[in-house]
């Protein structure tokens, strides 16, 4: 369709605001981690450091365990992910091959599950937790991470199910092929892109979670990146800012790679377990 | 919701159909527990035992056993003005959030949807308020409002508007600073899946619409909204919901400051539940969010089906 130069104009101009709006914040994080101190303090910060430095790196490091608070965070992430997908793909299998009442309870319950406050949920959680000694724990941690995430996992995963033909799961099964066999040299392996997209997008949102970590784990050296995160911020919310940024950006590294890398499919995901089946 | 469109492909035959169909119904369900099992002890249980909770006076490292005290906390919650304030603050909030969301995301998509140079990069830079952890976007955005060190007021300063506004800790402006994180946050989700509504437009109506000479405004009111509504709809439902029931970004923000301006529900009973142990009087409040939402919902549904019948519902 022919557009005028001054509709195109228009168009550019309001796609470049948004480019700003989207990527100002970003930017001033990465520009405020590499800022010394007494640029920090003073009165007119300017967008690029007039003498960049590491220090709040360093110090970040110093002040608080990021370390181990990483490792937490990779241990949390990974158990719920790989846990996730093994429980979900089977299940998201059946839900998609066959339409029965368990199918649509399912997937009754993933729209309400997505209603209910959290509050609603951790009060119970948590004294379910403390009786079985699960808090401040990360594989406590896991177990919330893995039914949280279920919803979303399901969701996708059902989509990839469908986006593989029954036709050639038949074909195999006249071949001669039995049920398993079928699922493990046909259908696996057009499903593997679609499980490792799921299972990393479980990972993200697991690193990424805060409320449950805040409330189920208790001791700094248990405690995942994004509730150490918070330390950096004091009672009277007066924060460090040089290391707290610089903390913050290196946070943020893993769930921005990992995104990238799947964005394409999560977006599929989506759209094939939702728009258009 | 509509996001949940079952699919109609015609019946097939299922594999190995006939006598030996009976066999892979044990399958089945070998396949379903170990998802079915999870959902139910954490997720299901939990939320059924949340509920009776709140009928009880269960409080955090009490020695005396927990006692049934019927419909008492939702007396005294009655008369909690606090509560109800924040409360109040939180609707402002979803409003406040969900339709500028709305606005901008569509703005996005429909700016996305054209043959645009940049496209790429603003899809690329639309990845990161999306995923980064919930935690860093408050920090961040608290680097951008601080007052001295902050790129907003020294931008303000730059035009001669003023500065040194403390936005985060201003009576007036605590709670639309906060909006304006959960706009950039939320905006991504939303553009995708606008995006997506879209992309599925016939476009061979829309050619045919401008050949009539339809302007651009006349051509998206009459091919392209049609066809967008069920997933604007869903969207916007699921973002009320979503928003109503924000916590970390608000948390990390101001912790619900100054003077309370911006203590969200959530926020409110986290802070009954872990902080002062009142668990069932938290559950109470948790029920009651429940059930505010699912009216709303409900009016929103309700008002989708009145005007669902203008066609193009079939995503």
């Amino acid at each position: 369709m022919r557009t005028s130069t001054t509709a195109r104009a228009g168009q550019y101009a309001a796609l470049l605001a948004y480019l700003v709006f989207l990527a100002f914040p970003f930017l001033w994080l990465i520009s405020t981690a590499f800022k010394p101190a007494r640029e920090l303090g003073s009165l007119h910060p300017t967008w690029i450091p007039r003498d960049p430095t590491l220090d709040n790196f360093r110090q970040a490091f110093d002040e608080q365990p990021l370390l181990q608070a990483a490792l937490n965070s990779l241990a949390a992430a990974l158990g719920a992910a790989v846990i996730a997908v093994l429980v979900a793909t089977p299940m998201a299998y059946v839900m998609a091959r066959r339409r029965g009442r368990l199918g649509r309870a399912v997937t009754g319950w993933v729209v309400v599950s997505q209603a209910f406050p959290f509050v609603l949920l951790i009060i119970p959680l948590f004294l379910v937790l403390k009786n079985l000694g699960l808090i401040n724990s990360v594989p406590g941690l896991v177990m919330v991470y893995v039914v949280w995430s279920l919803p979303f996992a399901l969701w996708m995963l059902t989509g990839y199910v469908r986006a593989v033909p029954a036709e050639l799961e038949e074909a195999a099964a006249v071949d001669g092929a039995g049920r398993l066999r079928t699922l493990v040299s046909v259908t696996a392996p057009l499903l593997a892109p679609g499980i490792v997209a799921t299972a990393l997008f479980a990972f993200i949102t697991a690193w990424n979670e805060f409320f449950f970590a805040l409330i189920l784990l208790k001791t700094p050296e248990r405690q995942t990146l994004p509730v150490i995160l918070t330390h950096f911020i004091g009672a009277e919310g007066v924060a460090d800012l040089g290391p707290l940024a610089a903390a913050a950006f290196l946070a943020t590294l893993p769930s921005l790679v990992i995104f990238a890398l799947i964005q394409r499919r999560i977006t599929g995901g989506m759209l094939a377990g939702a728009v258009k089946s | 919701m509509t996001l949940v469109t079952e699919s109609r492909k015609p019946a097939r035959p299922a594999p190995g159909s006939g006598p030996g169909r009976r066999a892979p119904d044990h399958g089945a369900w070998f396949l379903v527990l170990p998802a079915l099992i999870p959902i139910l002890v954490l997720s299901v249980g939990p939320l059924l035992y949340g509920i009776l909770l709140a009928f009880t006076d269960a409080q955090s490292g009490r020695t005396e056993p927990t006692r049934w005290i019927g419909t008492l906390n939702f007396q005294d919650l009655l008369h909690d003005t606090l509560f109800w304030e924040s409360f109040r603050i939180g609707l402002v909030w979803a409003a406040g959030v969900t339709v500028p969301q709305f606005l901008l995301a569509l703005g996005l998509a429909l700016l996305l949807n054209q043959n645009l140079r940049l496209r790429w990069l603003a899809r690329a830079l639309a990845i990161i308020p999306w995923a980064m952890p919930e935690v860093v976007v408050g920090v961040m955005w608290r680097l951008v409002y601080n007052t001295d060190a902050g790129i907003l007021n020294e931008t303000l300063r730059d035009l001669g508007l003023g500065g040194g506004h403390d936005w985060l800790s201003g009576l007036g402006t605590a709670l639309p600073a906060v909006i304006v994180v959960g706009v950039w946050a939320g905006m991504p989700q939303t553009t995708v899946a606008l995006l997506a509504g879209l992309q599925n437009t016939p476009r061979e109506l829309h050619e045919a619409a401008a050949v009539d000479g339809a302007g651009a405004w006349r051509r998206f009111r009459t091919v392209t909204w049609p066809a967008l509504r069920p997933i604007a709809l869903s969207i916007t439902a699921l973002n009320l919901i979503w928003n109503f029931n924000s916590f970390a970004l608000v948390y990390v923000l101001t912790n619900g400051g100054p003077g309370g301006r911006t203590r969200l529900p959530m926020l409110f009973a986290y802070e009954e539940a872990f902080r002062y142990g009142q668990f069932g009087y938290a559950a109470a409040m948790g029920c009651v969010m429940v059930a505010v939402i699912s009216i709303v919902l409900a009016v929103f549904l309700a008002g989708r089906l009145r005007s669902g019948s203008t066609g193009g519902d079939e995503a």
